[in-house]
């Protein structure tokens, strides 16, 4: 009886480790992985295979959310502002395109050559890159650092505090991030929330 | 329920913590969700039948929409009259989502539908980030009806 309860508990704990390391993803001061996507490009694109960038405004978007649609001028102009700077804007679709048909790779090319996107537009076919940041919403920013031979997160959260008016934002979340780490100061919010479509994962 | 009691209204922070004190006798079931929203619009469906099959209970359904507030009149309305929904259905017009979304609930990553269930003056809680089918539902319901 004692082996199996301990069977029992066991197996609660494993079952409780891996559904939250799931859920949890990375946190402000973790290491990130690189990846390796194929981009809208045709080409597969890693971190790594950016040599002279000291980071990257990572965002979890799509082509069917209002939201992200929203979003998409103010991360062209995010990308045309910090590439320059060492900080490209590197976009990944996670989507399941059996639940939404708008988000497979096929749509994914219409929409950068429509909107001219001029940053990698990703597909994370398998979803696994989405589930190790943690990334829940579209959009939802990382924004990494090079430090070394690590990717340390700095910034995880919303683009700005307004979605639907970017004539009224006050407070340029993404942007005040990266100029703070570009100055090699801390960055004062490192975390923000924002209301999103969810991420549409595999059933 | 009488038709005219129902709200249609773009509400504020103020009026949302209001809400969230839930000074009633009956269990609150708040619903953040938007028409553009598929899995919302999805569980809804179940949600209405839901509210339904528990008309004379002590629970109270509030449909907190994320609509844009210019799309209240054309898009939210029109949908809500669509749908005979016979519940309070409140536009919150509070764009800057940070300073909010963690006092619904600090787990919420701030995609919908998110449902947040209150037991009167708030005792109780429970908040589910994600799309509820009608079994999920009822059970959670269940367990907090007074």
């Amino acid at each position: 009886m004692k082996k199996l309860a301990a069977i029992v508990l066991v197996t609660t704990c494993l079952f409780l480790v891996s559904f939250t390391s799931d859920k949890k993803g990375y946190q402000v001061g973790d290491d990130v992985s690189d990846f390796n996507l194929k981009s809208t490009s045709g080409e597969m694109v890693s971190l790594a295979s950016y040599k002279e960038a000291k980071g990257f405004i990572i965002v979890f978007t799509c082509n069917h959310c209002p939201f992200s649609v929203a979003y998409e001028d103010r991360i062209i102009a995010l990308q045309a502002k910090y590439k320059a700077k060492g900080f490209p804007v590197v976009a990944i679709n996670s989507n399941n395109k059996d639940i939404e048909p708008e988000d497979s790779y096929e749509e994914m090319i219409k929409r950068a050559a429509e909107k001219k996107f001029n940053f990698n537009y990703l597909y994370d076919s398998t979803q696994e890159i989405a589930h190790q940041f943690g990334a829940a919403r579209t959009p939802h920013v990382f924004i990494v650092e090079k430090q070394k031979s690590n990717l340390i997160l700095k910034y995880i959260g919303a683009i700005d505090d307004n979605t639907d008016e970017p004539e009224a934002v006050t407070k340029k979340y993404v942007e005040t991030a990266v100029d703070q780490i570009l100055a090699g100061q801390e960055v004062t919010t490192p975390m923000t929330k924002a209301i999103g479509c969810t991420i549409k994962w595999k059933k | 329920m009488s038709l005219s009691a129902q709200k249609r209204e773009v509400i504020k922070l103020d009026q949302l913590l209001t809400i969230l004190n839930n000074q009633s006798d009956s269990l609150l079931v708040l619903n953040f969700w938007a028409t553009w929203c598929k899995p919302c619009v999805e569980e809804m469906q179940e949600f209405l039948r839901i509210e339904q099959e528990l008309e004379n209970k002590k629970v109270r359904f509030i449909y907190l929409s994320l609509d844009f507030k210019r799309d209240f009149e054309s898009k939210l309305v029109p949908f809500v009259n669509k749908r005979k929904m016979m519940s309070d259905v409140f536009l919150l017009d509070e764009p800057d989502y940070d300073a909010w979304i963690n006092i619904v609930d600090p787990s919420w990553q701030g995609s919908i539908p998110a449902t947040l269930l209150l037991t009167p003056n708030a005792e109780n809680r429970h908040f589910h980030e994600g799309q509820l089918t009608y079994p999920e539902l009822k059970k959670i319901i269940n367990t907090y009806l007074p």
